[in-house]
């Protein structure tokens, strides 16, 4: 019991962020509280009651006073709202060339899957120095990925896909937990996270039995689950053709768009109903309850290979969802 | 003061003694002293519960209780303090006694509706007892979807009811207190010349009234999401989880501000009594109850930065937070500034007063963490909100409370209670609670989630002391019970003034008649007109 930490350590390009705005924090209020605990202090010794009959002073306010003491806490709190905004905003947008790692949380194990394949349980592999983009989902109830050492943390939401992406900057193992609570073995649900050098990374992914990457087994269910009678590569097909439609504009009927994000994706599959294509008929089925998270997760990966607009297929790339999204809050959609 | 000899006028006390003349009772200070034994008994039981989370952290492997146990633990010690002790504890038992008295009414506006808030308070703390000794309930105090709903096996229901049927209780009381304050005022009562005390209860129970229906609502959609699977919040029948989180925090988080507002009323006049003082710009003390009630409805989403809530939506929340921080710290100001050439006792109450000053700002100044964005994705959901919100809620909350039980209780029993023995217990709470719980800030800086049954190694010695800590607090808890009870019988007689306060409840007997005033007092200068009495402690 000689190793009593009492700070985290910092692994990602958030945690100094984060760090920074803490010891801001930190010296504000430390300052505000001496300097009510010292006037209260001062005040309980030198007004100290004399004489069994004695009575306050008769001062009833003063308007500057309560000017002042409104407006710098008020001051002080804008500028804290500012910062923590800039770190989450900066939390919330992927940067485009993020390495995707599909993540699925399930009562009581934090399942891992590279693009290339590779599965890992309860253990995540990253390099140093590149951009990881997790896409998280939950096959029961929710959870929340949270990696002290990096300061961040999503939750992993039945029904929905979020995000959360982080860039490590050492090597090392980490500790990772579900932070929502999820019933009995909530406490066992708890991973690390192995950061490696890039060269080691590449090893580590060479090695690893892969049963194919995530777009092929993606594309392979897209045949067994017979989507392809519907959507083909022209136009021909009962349903619109795929290529191109991630990170696109799709307009809906009644002429609304939406971007086609991962939460988009998804949906379109698990509830096919809640968001018709213009010009065509609300015939998909729903396939709720006939893939898993994991298989949802390939069939995306797949969809998402199919390219980007704008992009050649075959090329992947984060949602080109304008504006900002919460730190991994991938619906975008506006209701 | 006189010497120990039973008080001999006739009291709402002594009036009847039969079990019928308390349970069906009108008298708003008997039906304050019922919810104050039935808020007691669920404090204890929060408490005990409390020792046991303690108890199993004490070592970091889960070696006390199975999993499943500790999650009922953790999840009934969250229900019964919050739902059952903290909620009702200032408004039901100090407000019930106090409103009435402060504003020089007979009683609250309807005294039978008071009667029936203390039984729906019953009945509601019955059905929670029963699930509690069926088995429990494991879905923590939040009852979070999916899986109060579709996943826990435990007694979700019939714990909901009880939380569902309890908060009718405070939608009466909270509704009596508003009639009450509007219709009620003695003549030459206005609205400035109220009590501190007064503006906060009745802030409090607009909260309590625009807010308790939501919660209750959304418990209901949970109890028929898990009997009749309609789909509200399951996404596997076509329901959205978040969407409980939003409804959920729509009350709790102005539940937070009926927790704290009547205890920033409590120390208002607790620092008016013992500075002998009028409190400093007591317009903005009272204006900003206020706008803590109305802005605190709108700020409830800073409980799901990282919920897949929209980032804009983050923004928004977390913009109103810091504002509803604003009037926190001007009353922490105001307060500190009333000391200002005071004369300043430090008897027991004062000292609890104190103690509420020191935890509370900690308290609140550490909000302003939670509420930063980007800071609060690496703290949410660890012990560092854990430790804000124990801060704040039992520091403040239950501070305020003892604070106001020992300054009231000579009004309340016509009793004395031993000055040493509070002094003393004020100190160990005090000591106790900070060692208790700062540690966990510690803790929950370096990422340790809550509702954790096992931890890291690592983190054992910050919850040693925490434990450690809890179980000083424990005892400081248990020597006011001790020594309270004991003045009930042999406390010197207080006499109607002791502590030489302004306030109508200190002008009539103690404790007083059944309909407080003999005759309807006139009321002739503002709240805390101590400057121009000084006769009245000679
Ligand atoms: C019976 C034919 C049919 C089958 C089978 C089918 N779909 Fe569809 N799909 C459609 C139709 C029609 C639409 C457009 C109407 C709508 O939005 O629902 C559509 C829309 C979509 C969209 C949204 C496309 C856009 O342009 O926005 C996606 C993504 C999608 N389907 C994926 C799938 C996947 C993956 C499968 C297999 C698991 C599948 N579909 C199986 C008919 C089908
Ligand atoms: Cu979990
Ligand atoms: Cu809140």
């Amino acid at each position: 019991m000689f190793n009593i930490p009492l700070f985290p350590d910092s692994a990602s390009t958030f945690a100094g962020r984060v760090d920074a705005l803490y010891f801001f924090i930190v010296a504000v209020t430390s300052f505000f509280a001496i300097l009510v605990v010292a006037l209260v202090a001062f005040f309980a010794v030198r007004y100290k009651r004399r004489r069994a009959d004695e009575v306050g002073a008769p001062v009833h306010g003063a308007l500057a006073l309560e000017l002042t003491w409104t407006a710098v806490p008020l001051v002080l709190a804008m500028v804290m709202f500012y910062w923590g905004a800039s770190v989450y905003f900066a939390m919330a947008k992927p940067p485009a060339n993020a390495m995707e790692i599909y993540t699925v949380g399930k009562r009581w194990m934090w399942k891992f899957q590279h693009v290339t394949g590779q599965r890992e349980i309860n253990q995540l592999h990253v390099p140093i120095g590149q951009p990881v983009k997790l896409v998280i989902g939950s096959e029961d109830v929710i959870h929340s990925v949270y990696i002290p050492a990096f300061r961040v943390k999503m939750d992993a939401v039945p029904g929905r896909t979020t995000t959360l992406w982080f860039q490590a900057t050492k090597a090392g193992r980490y500790r990772l937990f579900c932070t929502e609570y999820c019933g009995q073995k909530h406490s066992g649900m708890i991973g690390e996270v192995v950061v490696m050098a890039p060269g080691e990374f590449q090893q580590w992914l060479a090695g690893g039995p892969a049963t194919g990457s995530m777009s092929e087994m993606g594309q392979k269910l897209f045949t067994d689950l017979a989507c392809v009678t519907c959507h083909r590569d022209d136009t021909t097909g009962r349903g619109p053709s795929l290529a191109g439609v991630f990170g696109s504009q799709v307009t809906l009927q009644g002429g609304r768009t939406v971007t086609a994000d991962e939460q988009y994706l998804r949906e379109s599959i698990v509830n096919p109903q809640a968001k018709i294509v213009e010009g065509y008929q609300p015939l998909m089925p729903t396939f709720q309850g006939l893939v898993s998270e994991e298989q949802l997760m390939q069939l995306i990966a797949y969809v998402k290979s199919l390219g980007t607009k704008g992009q050649a297929p075959g090329q992947t790339a984060a949602p080109a969802a304008e504006g900002a999204q919460a730190p991994g809050a991938a619906d975008t959609v506006t209701k | 003061m006189d010497t120990a000899t039973a008080p001999t006028q006739t009291n709402y006390i002594n009036v009847a003694h039969t079990a019928k003349s308390w349970l069906l009772t009108r008298d708003h200070k008997r039906i304050a002293l019922l919810y104050l034994i039935s808020v007691s008994v669920f404090f204890m039981i929060g408490g005990l519960f409390a020792l046991l989370i303690r108890l199993e952290l004490l070592t970091p492997a889960g070696d006390l209780f199975e999993a499943e146990t500790y999650n009922k633990v953790f999840t009934m010690h969250g229900v019964a303090m919050v739902f059952f002790f903290l909620i009702p504890a200032i408004p039901a038992t100090l407000g019930n006694f106090l409103v009435p008295l402060m504003i020089g009414a007979k009683d609250l506006a309807f005294p039978r509706i008071n009667l029936l808030s203390w039984y729906v308070y019953v009945l509601g703390g019955l059905f929670t007892l029963a699930a509690v000794i069926g088995g429990g309930v494991d879905t923590g105090w939040t009852f979070y979807t999916p899986y109060s709903t579709a996943a826990s096996n435990t007694h979700v229901i019939l714990t909901g009811l009880g939380v569902f049927i309890s908060g009718f209780s405070s939608i009466l009381t909270g509704f009596n207190f508003i009639v009450t304050i509007h219709k009620m005022r003695a003549p030459g009562m206005t609205w400035f010349r109220l009590p501190l005390f007064v503006w906060a209860s009745y802030a409090t129970s607009l909260i309590a009234i625009l807010g308790t229906p939501v919660v209750a609502i959304a418990i209901v959609l949970v109890a028929l999401e898990r009997t009749l699977h309609i789909g509200v919040f399951d996404p596997t029948l076509g329901g959205d989880p978040v969407l409980y989180q939003h409804l959920f925090w729509f009350y709790s988080h102005p539940a937070v501000y009926v927790m704290v507002l009547p205890a920033m009323g409590v120390i208002s006049e607790l620092i008016a009594a013992f500075t002998r003082k009028e409190i400093f710009g007591y317009k903005f003390v009272a204006f900003s109850s206020l706008a803590i009630a109305v802005i605190g409805f709108f700020v409830w989403g800073h409980h799901m930065y990282v919920s897949s809530q929209s980032a804009f939506a983050g923004l928004v929340f977390s913009f109103l937070t810091y504002l509803v921080a604003v009037p926190s710290a001007v009353k922490v100001f105001n307060w500190t500034a009333t000391l200002y050439r005071g004369s300043i006792s430090y008897q027991a109450p004062m000292l609890y007063a104190f103690g509420f000053l020191g935890l509370f700002l900690i308290g609140g100044l550490t909000g302003l963490f939670l509420g930063a964005l980007g800071l609060d994705v690496h703290v949410h959901d660890t012990y560092f909100v854990v430790a804000h919100f124990h801060y704040v809620m039992v520091g403040g909350t239950i501070m305020a409370y003892l604070g106001g039980l020992h300054y009231w209780w000579p009004k309340m029993t016509g009793r004395l209670y031993n000055e040493g023995w509070a002094k003393f217990a004020a100190l160990m709470i005090f000591v106790g609670f900070n060692l208790t719980f700062f540690p966990q800030f510690l803790l929950g800086y370096m990422g340790m989630p809550r509702r954790y049954h096992m931890y890291p190694e690592e983190w054992q010695v910050l919850n040693v002391l925490s434990t450690a800590g809890a179980t000083i607090l424990g005892v400081g808890y248990f020597i006011p019970t001790i020594y309270l009870l004991w003045s009930l019988k042999k406390g010197e007689v207080a006499g109607d003034n002791p502590w030489g306060a302004t306030g109508l409840e200190w002008q009539t007997q103690s404790p007083p008649v059944t309909e407080n005033f003999p005759v309807t007092p006139v009321v002739t200068e503002p709240a805390y007109a101590y400057a121009h009495q000084e006769k009245r402690f000679a």
